[in-house]
């Protein structure tokens, strides 16, 4: 039971008109497991992720998150969104609102939580991710790094059991990078089941258990970090990784 | 070492008079020949208006009518009624001016003008004696939302709320018999600028919600409400607004059964609020369209329904995104109501061509139509000005 995969993919295809954006992807997760996807761009990495909560559909295949068929059932698809937390390149955070409102919005309505229960969680989630102090700000008056904080905070008030992040850190100044990392590592560290498109590999080789390499909508390698880094078994993936660690 | 920076004060932007008309008005001979010439126009044309303003013009076409223009028939033993849905907008104004409102010195003069108007322009006992009360409450207003706006925020806005059905039970009446409380004041007598107000204030307020409905239609997944949105914004785009109110005036009383009949301020009410729904449709469809992808991707991983959606997040930021074309079909929806005259009600300006009819005025429309024309250029720079307003208020936290 407890080796039971939280997200069973298997045989999945994707066409976009006649683009062949996903070929076959077969891939089981485990609970608590953190994974790291990467591979060049138009690799169809993105298009995998945002399939787990159904931002993008499948045409074969099947998914099956935390027991739930994914499915055109408008219900099984909400359950779904609401068991899993995304965090997007751009943040997506809603500029009209606080970040206090961004936070509780979901809670409030989805999950029918009072105001006040909401508040609280919201305010232990800024906490957690270091910016409490920020509560009351529109997403216009933050930094990149403090705006996808906010949107990891955001994700996670929903208290899901699985977060997708799609490339988290590509959009953000080099600054940046490090204070989302740190949380998304602390993230990882406390169990949470994690898929993470990232090109950032101290990140990977500090917290990941399997790593996938995607190339041209296929699944070309995975394994460990210490597999991947050290000995790598396809060209494509050596090649692939010189050219991102050469600089 | 290190030297220490010099703060520089930011370059100053004022200069004096002179320098400055030097700068702007006389740079060159070129400029200085516009200058002259600018300034001569603007001294006949201003001379010409004013001698005619204080000289020529009768004004006492309007003072003896203002009765008519205001208020129309309206029965003057029932007066006080209207006077007292204004006192309540005018309290609730004067409430929103200190809450929201910036500048106290401003929202007080603006609060005082009814007393200015009162003893400024010859106005009977009764007016003078409401224009007071208008800005005693006004006043009143202001004073109770500078004691604890954040708490009155929410009744402020219920009151305005329910305001549009107060002033049309104040203006209708309740009871049948004319002497009973609020007797019945039949739309026939509904005139001036009382009925121009009412037009405009039930087509904004009805439109609104329907042109957001029509927008979202437009853009449903379900083909037949999607086609019915398509069908009817264009059938009504492409027809000119005086057709709609004859269509519903000449018309409507065939397709009704024998013995049915529809009011006809209310038929001009229908039509203008069928007319405006379909461009604020597109307006609104003009906003939708802006918001990115990305926020509604946001809001359905976080599990929010398509409804939630909308509600919570696309809607209030597609609003944000175009009250000024919103503000812009308010105004064009206040001037097309003198339109109504046509078909026979006397609006504004349809009181204003009757007054224009009596023998003892004939001649006079250079007065009367002046007159009106600055009470629509004063009423929409209102609306314009507030747009402007609201767009500075809820700019804050925008990208």
């Amino acid at each position: 039971m407890a080796d039971e995969p939280i997200i069973k993919v298997q045989a999945v295809h994707k066409w976009y008109g006649n683009f062949h954006a996903l070929k076959g992807i077969s891939m089981d997760v485990k609970k608590g497991e953190v994974i790291v996807i990467f591979g060049p761009s138009g690799s169809g990495k993105s298009t995998f992720i945002r399939m787990l909560n159904r931002l993008e559909d499948h045409q074969r295949g099947r998914i099956v998150v935390d027991g739930i068929e994914m499915s055109h059932d408008v219900r099984n698809i909400e359950q779904i969104r609401s068991e899993t937390g995304m965090v997007f390149q751009q943040f997506n955070l809603f500029p009209h609102l606080t970040v206090m409102q961004n936070i509780i919005l979901a809670p409030i309505q989805v999950r029918k939580w009072t105001k006040q229960k909401a508040e609280e969680v919201a305010m232990q989630l800024l906490e957690r991710v270091g910016i409490p102090e920020q509560a009351k700000k529109f997403p216009g008056q933050l930094s990149g790094g403090q705006q996808q904080r906010v949107a990891i905070a955001r994700s996670l008030a929903m208290q899901p059991k699985i977060m997708l992040f799609d490339e988290p850190t590509s959009a953000l100044d080099p600054e940046m990078i490090k204070e989302v990392l740190d949380v998304m590592t602390e993230l990882a560290k406390s169990g949470m089941t994690i898929l993470a498109v990232t090109h950032e590999m101290g990140f990977a080789r500090a917290v990941a258990d399997r790593m996938f390499f995607f190339d041209n909508g296929e699944i070309v390698e995975q394994g460990s970090p210490e597999q991947i880094f050290n000995s790598p078994k396809e060209d494509r993936t050596k090649l692939f990784l010189s050219q991102i660690l050469r600089h | 070492m290190a030297s220490v920076e010099p703060v520089l004060p930011p370059m100053s932007e004022r200069s004096n008079i002179l320098r400055w008309a030097r700068k702007n008005l006389f740079g060159s001979w070129y400029d200085a020949i516009l200058t002259i010439l600018g300034a001569w126009i603007a001294y006949w044309a201003l001379s010409g208006l004013l001698t005619w303003v204080f000289t020529v013009a009768e004004w006492k076409v309007i003072v003896v009518n203002m009765r008519l223009l205001m208020i129309g028939q309206y029965p003057l033993e029932q007066a006080w009624r209207l006077w007292v849905w204004l006192a309540l907008l005018v309290f609730l104004s004067g409430n929103s001016l200190a809450i929201w409102g910036r500048g106290s010195r401003y929202a007080i003069a603006l609060l005082l003008l009814p007393v200015v108007l009162a003893f400024v322009f010859p106005f009977g006992d009764e007016p003078r004696k409401w224009l007071v009360i208008l800005t005693v409450t006004g006043l009143a207003g202001w004073g109770i939302g500078r004691t604890s706006p954040e708490v009155l925020k929410r009744s402020v806005i219920a009151g305005w709320v329910i305001s549009l059905p107060i002033i049309i039970l104040l203006t209708r009446g309740l009871s049948e018999s004319e002497t009973g409380f609020l007797p019945d004041v039949r739309t026939n007598l509904w005139g001036g600028l009382l009925l121009t107000f009412l037009l405009t204030v039930v087509g904004i307020m009805f439109s609104f919600p329907i042109g957001v409905l029509l927008a979202l239609g437009r853009r449903s997944e379900l083909p037949i409400i999607r086609w019915f949105s398509v069908g009817y914004i264009e059938l009504v785009r492409g027809v000119p607004l005086i057709s709609i109110l004859f269509m519903m005036s000449l018309m409507l009383p065939l397709f009704l059964p024998d013995g049915w009949t529809v009011d006809r301020v209310i038929r001009a009410m229908v039509a203008i609020t069928l007319f405006s729904a379909a461009y604020l449709a597109e307006n609104v469809r003009g906003g939708l369209q802006a918001i990115p992808k990305g926020q509604y991707e946001a809001a359905e991983a976080l599990g929010l329904s398509g409804a939630q959606t909308m509600i919570f997040i696309i809607l209030p930021q597609a609003l944000r995104l175009i009250i000024p074309i919103l503000v812009g079909q308010f105004i064009a929806v206040f001037k097309d109501t003198s339109l109504v005259a046509i078909v026979g009600l006397l609006d504004l300006l349809g009181m204003g061509k009757t007054v224009l009819a009596q023998p003892e005025f004939l001649g006079l429309q250079r007065e009367v139509y002046v007159f009106i024309s600055l009470i629509f250029w004063v009423l929409s720079y209102g609306m314009s000005y507030l747009s402007q307003q609201l767009e500075a208020r809820l700019g804050v936290g925008i990208r």
